[in-house]
């Protein structure tokens, strides 16, 4: 029984550390059970650099048909029996087939890496990049550890960020026009904007704005869609008349959004709608979307 | 919305109180820790209590009251930095990531208020943006409890920064934009809070509103207290936008309360120098609008301020506020088609009291508002409304009160116009009032034309008007012809020729008063040209040989067609009295025929009109004084006269009373004085008679009462022998005196148990004549008692 659990027991401890890993950033991500840790950002084409240490346990020798490492971006599909795919691989061969006696530490650089895709958590759809290292071997299996890290790409201010101006109405009820400042907003931005009533004949209790977030997911022929309220902000309390003007304001710091993604690697998408919504005294909702373009500016890491 | 019992609001009431203080607890809790995260969490909880829709206005102001409170606490921890180590620009964005716009927006003017002062930011923007973004609560009531939270929170600041002339000058104009923008904006509110609801709760919803009025007056209350706010930023910017935000607004409640705010709140000298803005809102309110009470309270406080001293009246002048306030007064009059006739003429009191406390000298503006109100008066069926009347007589007492002198408001041409348009009986009271005012000012009219005017003014008391005969209480037509009799009086001009032409004035209008009304009139009247006689007779020596208008002469010929006129009523006995008066006047103008016509006239009446003895009584005492008098008849005339009177004393029904006439007749026969006849013969005759006749009449009372009557006769007629005695009669001995006496004493044995008084004192008389020694005392010597 003894052979057995020692057979089950990691024969040595594996450790990753990125070379910049005092000074690099660290943003908080959220993981399977819930908890929040952090880890490191990286851009893209970043170096990811670093060194691995192996330390073999109760100085136990370990044989083995080499050491590697690999730097991995993949989207697991929860809905396609999370199936993960990947859309970057990168493997360095860190030893070549041989014995450790000893805590041994092997640098690593994969230099000007490809990761045009920011790291998602979604509802159907996991974007995750990782470095996973790998010591294998013939008997008792391959030791392998994982490190999470985050990739954020920046976006320079858009050149054409019209604002987003519209009239709508039901014939003899309702008419009003709605502005929101921009089209695009990052994701520290401030909506603001003026919801003008032309018309008022329906009793309005009140007024709010959502921010909805709306996710695409392909596995194979099907396309599943889901959308989320990130926000419900008032706008308005009471029944205008005609004429009334109403501001909006809406900080979008405080809500937990991500860059707008649009068909990534074939798989996933991510948009964001401002849904207008008057609600009357019976509680029939009027509402109203558009769609917005969210993007992250540089130094805007939570 | 459902009709909820009052037993529900509280329920209702308690339960938000109970939330504003338990999330209340936890904020103070999180204060004390330092905890900006909780405190903002929990002060949210606390003011979503304030989302209610289920509490009328005043139970929602208690609850409000209570958040009130709490947010001051609050606003305490954001203003120092050091407690929470954010910074106030933080904070203000901070707030704003709430949900639920309400208590986001207390917030945000919570942290506002911290960050105006802070002065990290333009004062200016911030206080656009708070008003700006309180545009998000559009619900009647909660939204004026938000700005009113807004204007409270932010009046210490803004008196401050509209104070601060070091400044940039255009920080007063900041402050004054947002407090009209969070006025209209109240406004706005607080006019749309009667469009809620169904219309079976408006009356409810009514008393709701006025409930709240004051949460938008108070801004002009602040407006009218930040100091940079001048007499020009008012004329350009406040007045124009609050009044513009008055008309537009075309809630009725809304604009009667802030024009009567607007007059209340700024100061009088800014009202004076915008007049005509501020008249001009006037005529396009509502119909509904009480606007007169409103421009009464003006014109109160505009007169006030000019009462104050007078360096200010150079500027009503300046400014023509007569004339602008009465074109006002014309326009809304014209506007509001349906007000009562109330209303306007309660307008023309108003603009009337205004003139007559700021311009006393312009009589012609007095005459100006009389003259609108007439043509007002005219176009409306005469007036039922009591209310109305009583207005149009409020109108015509206020220039009686101001001038004391009541002949000044005669001069106002539109005076009788108005009073044309009264009905009778206020007609008469109005009349009333013009001589009480004459009355108690002791004011002398003194010229015929304005006797004219009076005249014509008091018609209603001088004759009857119309057919109309309405039942009058006899109590107040004697008070109101006593009224007029005593006006009489007041009518005086030492000019005889003037003062004839008034005499024949109020004759001319006294005449047509009936026969009701002459026995009040006509004696004052005859009284009055009488003293006109006098007087004439005082100057006559002045005046011989000119041609004049006024002469005696004249003038009794006037007097006998008035106290002719008395006998149509017919009232023979004031009027035997009148020309007995005339007469002695006569007499006193050596005017013999008119005198003996005078008294021929008097007889005529004793013979033909007065029928009951008493009258006659009184009527033969009267005559026999009056002749008595008399010196300018010539013997024979005299001996008429006499004779007749002797007649007809003899004549009465009564035995003493025959008795009294005929020993007063003996006084006929003798007058002191120089050319004083003193027949002591035909005296004597008198005395005799009347011993006569006392004594049948002593008879006369033995018999029917079976005993003799007293005595008082013999003695009443002993001191007339006695009063001739002492006169030198020579014809009334001591002798007859004794005789006499021992007469009465006889008379008395019958029943000695009555001592006469009278009789006892007359006999100490003798005694004490007697022995004062002297001619008297030696004449006295003689009776024996």
């Amino acid at each position: 029984m003894n052979f057995l659990i020692e057979a089950f027991k990691p024969a040595c401890s594996i450790s990753i550390k990125f070379s910049d890993g005092k000074t690099r950033k660290r943003v908080p991500i959220k993981r399977e059970n819930g908890q929040t840790l952090l880890a490191p950002l990286f851009r893209n084409q970043e170096n990811i650099a670093g060194k691995i240490t192996i330390e073999p346990h109760q100085g136990k020798r370990i044989e083995h048909n080499g050491v590697k490492v690999e730097l991995l971006g993949q989207i697991e599909m929860y809905l396609d029996r999370g199936n993960f795919y990947d859309f970057t691989s990168l493997v360095r061969e860190l030893d070549v087939p041989g014995d450790i006696y000893e805590r041994t530490t092997y640098p690593f650089e994969f230099s000007m890496v490809e990761m045009p895709y920011e790291t998602y958590n979604g509802v159907n759809v996991r974007l995750r990049y990782v470095l996973k290292v790998t010591v294998s071997r013939n008997y008792g299996g391959s030791i392998i550890e994982y490190l999470n890290f985050l990739v954020h790409n920046y976006s320079p201010p858009p050149s054409i960020n019209t604002s987003i101006k519209m009239e709508v109405g039901i014939e003899d009820c309702l008419h009003i026009e709605f502005e929101y400042n921009k089209s695009k907003y990052h994701l520290k931005d401030v909506i603001i904007g003026k919801i003008f009533f032309f018309l008022v004949k329906i009793k309005i209790k009140n007024m709010d704005i959502e921010i909805r977030r709306r996710e695409s997911t392909v596995t194979g022929a099907t396309n599943h869609v889901e959308t989320e309220t990130l926000a419900k902000f008032e706008l308005m309390d009471g029944a205008p008349v005609r004429g009334e003007s109403i501001p909006v304001r809406l900080f979008l710091s405080p809500y937990e959004l991500t860059p707008t993604h649009r068909n990534i690697n074939n798989k996933f998408s991510v948009k964001y709608y401002l849904n207008l919504v008057l609600v009357d005294e019976e509680g029939l909702r009027y509402f109203k979307q558009q769609q917005i373009t969210i993007y992250r500016l540089p130094l805007q890491d939570t | 919305m459902l009709l909820i019992g009052a037993e529900d609001e509280e329920k209702w009431l308690a339960e938000g109180i109970a939330g504003v203080q338990h999330n209340a607890f936890y904020l103070h809790r999180a204060l004390d820790s330092n905890n900006l995260r909780d405190a903002l969490k929990y002060s949210a909880q606390m003011l979503s209590e304030l989302r209610t829709s289920k509490l009328s206005p005043q139970k929602y102001y208690e609850l409000y009251m209570r958040a009130f409170d709490e947010l001051r606490i609050l606003e305490m921890f954001f203003k120092d930095e050091s407690k929470h180590g954010v910074s106030v620009v933080d904070l203000y964005e901070l707030v704003q990531h709430a949900g639920n716009i309400l208590p986001r927006l207390y917030l945000l003017c919570t942290v506002g208020s911290v960050y105006i002062k802070s002065k990290e930011a333009p004062a200016k923007e911030l206080l656009q943006d708070l008003v700006e973004m309180c545009h998000g609560v559009q619900h009647p009531i909660r939204g004026l409890f938000l700005r009113s939270y807004l204007a409270q929170i932010s009046r210490d600041k803004l008196l401050d920064i509209g104070s601060d002339y070091e400044g940039d000058a255009d920080t007063v104009m900041d402050a004054v934009e947002f407090i009209l923008e969070n006025f209209t904006e109240m406004n706005k509110l607080w006019v749309r809070m009667q469009l809620e609801g169904p219309g079976r709760v408006r009356e409810k919803r009514e008393k709701e509103r006025s409930a709240l009025q004051e949460l938008v007056g108070k801004n002009l209350h602040v407006l009218s207290q930040i100091e940079g706010v001048d007499l020009e930023i008012y004329k350009e910017t406040v007045l124009p936008r609050v009044l513009e935000q008055v008309v537009n607004c075309k809630d009725d409640l809304s604009q009667y309360y802030l024009m009567d705010c607007i007059i209340q709140v700024f100061p009088d000298e800014y009202h004076l120098q915008t007049l005509e803005m501020l008249l001009a809102a006037c005529p396009q309110v509502q119909p509904t609008v009480d606007i007169k009470t409103v421009l009464s309270r003006l014109m109160d406080r505009l007169s006030k301020y000019a009462a104050s001293s007078a360096d200010v009246l150079t500027e009503f002048l300046q400014v023509e506020a007569f004339t602008k306030l009465s074109n006002a007064i014309e326009k809304v009059i014209e506007v509001q088609v349906d007000m009562p006739a109330v209303g306007a003429i309660t307008l023309y009191v108003s603009l009337l009291t205004f003139t007559l406390r700021v311009h006393p000298d312009r009589l012609d503006y007095v005459d100006q508002v009389l003259g609108a109100c007439v043509k007002k008066l005219s176009s409306i069926p005469k007036l039922e409304d009591s209310r109305a009347t009583k207005q149009v007589v409020a109108l015509l007492s206020a220039p009686l009160e101001k001038y004391n002198d009541t002949v000044t408001a005669l001069k106002i041409s539109n005076y009788p116009r108005v009073m044309d348009h009264l009905d009778n009986g206020t007609n008469k009271v109005m009349a009333m009032v013009i001589i009480e005012s004459i009355m108690k000012n002791n004011t002398c009219i003194s010229t015929a034309d304005k006797v004219e005017v009076l005249f014509e003014l008091i018609k209603g008391l001088i004759k009857d008007l119309d057919s109309a005969t309405d039942e009058l209480d006899e109590e107040d037509f004697k008070d109101e012809q006593n009224s007029v009799a005593k006006l009489i009086h007041m009518l005086y001009n030492n000019e005889p020729e003037e003062m004839l032409k008034i005499i024949c004035i109020v004759w001319k209008h006294t005449m047509a008063g009936g026969p009701k009304r002459l026995p009040f009139t006509v004696p004052s009247l005859v009284f009055s040209a009488l003293r006109l006689v006098r007087q004439l007779q005082g100057q006559e020596g002045d005046i011989v040989g000119e041609e004049v208008p006024a002469t005696p002469k004249k003038i009794f010929q006037l007097l006998s067609q008035m106290i002719e006129a008395l006998s149509a009523v017919p009232s023979p006995e004031l009027a035997l009295r009148l020309y007995l008066q005339c007469a002695e006047a006569a007499n006193g103008c050596d005017l013999e025929y008119v005198a003996y016509e005078f008294f021929t006239q008097v007889f005529v009446l004793y013979e033909e009109e007065i029928a009951n003895s008493k009258a006659q009584v009184t009527a033969i005492h009267l005559i026999i004084g009056a002749l008595q008098r008399m010196n300018v008849f010539s013997v024979e005339n005299r001996d008429t006269l006499t004779h007749k009177t002797t007649g007809y004393s003899a004549r009465l029904l009564k035995k003493p009373d025959q008795c009294r006439a005929v020993y007063a007749c003996s006084h006929l026969f003798w007058v002191d004085g120089q050319d004083g006849i003193r027949d002591g013969e035909r005296v004597l005759l008198c005395l005799k008679r009347a011993l006569r006749i006392a004594n049948a009449a002593q008879q006369m009372a033995s018999i029917a009462r079976d005993s003799s009557g007293p005595v008082t006769l013999f003695v009443e007629i002993l001191n007339k022998y006695l009063y001739y005695f002492e006169k030198g009669n020579k014809q009334i001995t001591a002798a007859a005196i004794q005789h006499l006496i021992e007469l009465i004493n006889t008379e008395m044995q019958g029943d000695s148990a009555t001592s006469d008084a009278f009789l006892a004192s007359t006999l100490r008389y003798i005694q004490f004549q007697k022995q004062r020694g002297g001619v008297m005392g030696a004449k006295f010597e003689s009776i024996k008692l």
